[in-house]
């Protein structure tokens, strides 16, 4: 084992088990699966993605571009950094080539979604962060401090550990995901928060340096060194070379080497090294990492020292990926060689490292200051930003070993390639040569990429600008966004009064908008064909009933409601008396049809109009918009009662019989009940109001009752008798008369003249919506698409294209078996005269009109 | 997601609200008496500056009433406008 006996705040006194690569290893409490697998000596924990070379260990927190591993148990998940991974009992993983599997299963595990308000958000838990929760907590106002690990949160401050923020967004909205692994709770929990001020305390992550065989295990940042040896008591290797550009990986080879690991040198590119008793190489490159699969020595020109390890620094870049999410501008600064936040439109303060604050007690300052800045009060002066060395690349000949994004397999060969096929844009080059867009976002690339194109194209990188920062700043699980809403929760079921009665007599059901709609009922034996043909049969022949209460009503209610109608419906609304019913369609201003419906009058003031069962919420939306925005003076309600309303419609030439013996004080004769009106009277002794229209070309009834009472209604209405049918059977009856489905039979671009209904388009009154445009040009064509018939040789798919002479002139858009005319037919959108038209695949399908059964309308009286 | 400041509700977020497009494009006092391309000039055009545009919106799932607001479109930022609600 490589591990100290003291250093560390693992717990030495657990053991934790876990399987890595189908091997038992054993871990602590507090280890991540990157330290124990370090403390049990394993380096190579990958290969990547396009080359296939070995890869290993690189750094120890969410900017892990290598050891991205596959967990197993408890529960398959692809792709995750193994320095994010929290060791536990059972975990199995599994090291990667660069992509991993999606689970096979469903997770069982929980996920849950929080929602939360502060007056001050501080993001990171470094000296910065904490600082500034501890100082903001003070005023007495909601804090929140949200860090990837579980630091000790000051006095009244509200601790999110082991989350990470991944997403900034407007208003100060930002996500976050909490890690849990704790039996009995959700696995991650995602964080919605409101913050009046936000203040990024996110650090800064140490970049490398582009040189040969900078990618063999061994080689690893040398402050993600320094933390395996302080958090988890970890030697990453015996014995070590220290490559940097500045003084802070002094101190990780101090810390090691105190430790027990042998440093062979300290290789500083400076030409004046930091004092140290280390053997400082200045002034120079590590020019190779050597090795068969992982690090045994480093190149310092001619000298070959031998090493197990290599730490890299090439220095510091402050962590600005959510302040450039926040839509702050980012700036190059010349003096720290590194992309500093500049200006963002929105209520958020910058702190510590993540600005270009190194220095501890600079950093606790430059927290304090940043709590101040955001509760508006008088702030210190800010502390100084650091300098840094700029050293990007050790110049060679050949660059092809030179990576600069380890996960995509970038080297500076790929940049070269990119420039000299002439890209000058980092976006571009990001593009062509994929650095930056793995799994890590290029948080230890980005920067170097867009170095080594300056270099190579002869500019400073502030001229070149960076790349746009966009969420989420480390990978999401599509579960943790979803959150409870999936499977039954996924979206609101909705069901009908008598949804349990379908259901128990075997009805198959079709999702309608959110609505549950019986679809038919197989009876023993039945296909859905069988089963529809009989439906249609009972209800052309005998009684059958479709619980109808799926249809959007609304309630139109005051003085001007007459005017109202006739404003937003092509017909005419006012002159419908009162007890009368009348069709109606609704168009949007460019023409065309939007929805469909009867208007019944209830008194002079007072309308009950029904829309279709999907539009029903657009509908009252579009009427409120109206009454709003346009027409204010109108003193007119619109009220939606869809739920209050119960409806069973009774069709075939047996309902009124059936409606009789329900309705006994009823007059139901075609007299005293024609069609198109509607009455009031007791239906199997329930309050109801009835009307007489239909859907299907039959005599038939559409009885609306209390939803209280919808299944006392439908349960009296079946005891004689009849046949209930579902959408299917509607559907097939209403084409049969050539009734459109709007949606169905309609896609946003048909007029009411398409649809052969311009006897529903009013001629006297001035102005209506949409009226204007069936006098534009290309709405008043005549060689328009126009609903027809087709009576097809066998049954045609809906949305099958239709030819004539081999163009495309239309397409089906329904098609049915037809009990009453024995055969398939179908409805469809053709432009120009034809008698036939072929499908695509050679059917032929005679040209009719739509309207297949009973044109006289014969049967409507029963 | 955008904080909108509905003026009957206060601040909400904007999963609740539905966009209504540019603000004071006011329906004809008269079609019929437009010709075809100011018909269609007002059916299909609409403003899309880089800046300060007045819109409109619906607090569609809280209390359903339509108000205006101006919002920067390079910035997001929202004025309200108390004068239109
Ligand atoms: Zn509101």
């Amino acid at each position: 084992m490589n591990r100290h006996p003291k250093l560390g705040s693992v717990d030495r006194g657990r053991v934790v088990r876990f399987v890595f690569d189908g091997r038992e290893y054993t871990g602590h409490p507090g280890d991540t699966l990157a330290s124990a697998l370090l403390a049990n000596g394993v380096r190579r924990v990958g290969t990547s993605v396009t080359h296939g070379r070995p890869r290993g260990i690189f750094a120890a927190g969410a900017e892990e571009p290598n050891a991205v591993v596959q967990i197993e148990e408890p529960f398959p998940e692809p792709m995750v950094p193994a320095t994010m991974v929290e060791l536990y009992d059972g975990l199995v993983a599994s090291g990667l080539a660069g992509r991993g599997r999606l689970a096979d299963r469903p997770d069982p595990a929980r996920y849950d979604g929080m929602y939360a308000h502060c007056e001050v958000l501080v993001v990171g838990g470094g000296p910065a962060g904490l600082a500034a929760a501890e100082e903001a907590a003070r005023s007495g106002v909601r804090v929140i401090l949200a860090d990837e690990r579980t630091p000790a949160a000051p006095p009244g401050v509200r601790l999110l550990p082991r989350t990470t923020v991944i997403g900034y967004y407007d208003d100060n909205y930002l996500i976050a995901v909490e890690r849990r692994s704790e039996a009995g709770t959700a696995r991650e929990r995602l964080w919605r928060i409101r913050a009046g001020h936000v203040v990024l305390a996110t650090g800064a992550h140490e970049r490398s340096i582009a040189f040969a065989g900078n990618d063999l295990p061994g080689v690893m940042l040398a402050g993600a060194a320094r933390t395996y040896l302080t958090r988890y008591g970890v030697l990453p290797g015996r014995r070590a070379v220290v490559f940097t550009t500045n003084d802070s990986a002094y101190l990780a080879a101090e810390d090691l080497a105190r430790a027990g690991v042998e440093i062979a040198a300290i290789v500083d590119v400076r030409p004046t090294p930091a004092p140290t008793d280390i053997e400082v190489i200045s002034g120079n490159f590590v020019t190779e990492a050597r090795g068969d699969g992982e690090v045994s020595s480093v190149l310092v020109g001619s000298r070959e020292l031998e090493a197990d390890l290599l730490l890299v620094s090439g220095g510091w870049n402050p962590v600005v990926h959510l302040f450039g999410q926040s839509g702050g501008t980012l700036r190059y600064d010349d003096d720290l060689a590194a992309l500093v936040p500049g200006e963002s439109p929105q209520a958020v303060t910058v702190a510590g490292a993540a600005r270009g604050v190194f220095g501890h007690a600079d950093c606790v300052q430059d927290g304090i200051r940043a709590a101040r800045a955001a509760l508006g009060q008088t702030a210190p002066e800010p502390p100084p930003t650091s300098r840094q060395h700029a050293c990007w690349l050790v110049p060679a000949t050949d660059y092809t070993r030179h990576f600069v994004d380890l996960q995509r397999d970038v080297t500076v060969a790929d940049i070269h390639r990119a420039t000299g096929a002439g890209l000058r844009s980092v976006e571009h080059v990001k593009r062509y040569t994929t650095a930056g867009t793995a799994h890590d976002q290029g948080k230890t690339s980005g920067l170097l990429t867009t170095a080594v194109m300056a270099r190579t194209l002869g500019v400073s990188p502030a001229d070149l600008g960076s790349t746009t920062f966009r969420a989420p700043y480390t990978p999401v699980s599509f579960a943790a966004l979803a959150g409870r809403d999936r499977g039954d929760l996924h979206d609101p079921v909705r069901v009908t009064a008598l949804h349990d009665w379908h259901a128990a007599h075997g009805a198959l059901f079709e999702n309608v908008g959110q609505w549950k709609r019986p679809w038919y009922y197989p009876g023993d034996g039945e296909d859905m064909d069988t089963a529809v043909l009989r439906e249609c049969r009972a209800a052309r022949e005998g009684v059958a009933a479709m619980d109808a209460s799926t249809l959007g009503k609304i309630d139109i209610r005051g003085p001007d409601a007459a005017e109202f109608l006739d404003r937003l419906y092509t017909n005419l609304m006012s002159t419908l008396k009162v007890g009368s019913i009348r069709y109606g369609v609704l168009c949007r201003l460019d023409g065309m049809v939007f929805d469909d419906g009867t208007a019944i009058r209830l008194a002079e003031d007072h309308y009950l109009v029904t829309t279709t069962t999907g539009n029903a919420a657009a509908v009252l939306d579009w009427m409120e918009e109206w009454l709003q925005t346009e027409w204010p003076d109108l003193r007119v309600h619109c009220t939606s009662v869809t739920e209050q309303w119960a409806t069973v419609a009774l069709v075939g030439p047996g309902s009124r019989a059936v409606l009789a013996e329900l309705a006994p004080d009823l007059a139901v004769d075609s007299a005293s009940f024609p069609f198109m009106t509607w009455r009031e009277a007791d239906v199997a002794g329930i309050p109801a109001r009835i009307c007489r229209i239909s859907f299907s070309g039959e005599l038939a009834y559409e009885i609306n009752v209390s939803w209280w009472y919808g299944l006392a209604l439908w349960e009296a209405v079946m005891s004689r008798d009849v046949t209930p049918y579902g959408t299917e059977t509607m559907h097939v009856l209403r084409a049969e008369k050539g009734y459109p489905i709007i949606g169905q039979d309609t896609d946003g671009t048909v007029t009411p003249h398409d649809l052969g209904l311009s006897w529903l388009v009013s001629k006297k009154k001035a102005d209506f919506l949409g009226k204007r445009s069936f006098t534009r040009q290309d709405t008043a064509r005549s060689d328009r698409k126009r609903l027809v018939g087709l009576l097809p040789a066998t049954r045609l798919r809906e949305g099958s294209a239709l030819l004539a002479d081999g163009r495309m002139v239309g397409h089906v858009t329904s098609s049915y078996l037809s009990a009453a005319l024995g055969r398939p037919f179908a409805l469809a959108l053709v432009a120009g005269e034809h008698t036939t038209l072929t499908t695509l695949d050679g059917t032929p399908a005679e040209v009719t009109s739509p309207v297949f059964y009973d044109p006289e309308g014969r049967r409507r009286d029963g | 997601m955008l904080l909108i400041p509905c003026p009957w509700c206060g601040p909400r977020d904007e999963a609740e609200f539905h966009y209504g497009g540019q603000a004071h494009v006011a329906y004809p006092a008269d079609p019929a008496a437009l010709s075809d391309e100011e018909w269609g000039r007002y059916l299909f055009f609409r403003d899309n500056p880089a800046g300060p545009f007045a819109e409109r919106w619906s607090h569609s799932a809280g209390c359903r009433r339509w108000f205006n607001v101006v919002r920067d479109t390079s910035t997001n930022r929202i004025v309200p406008q108390e004068a239109n609600r």
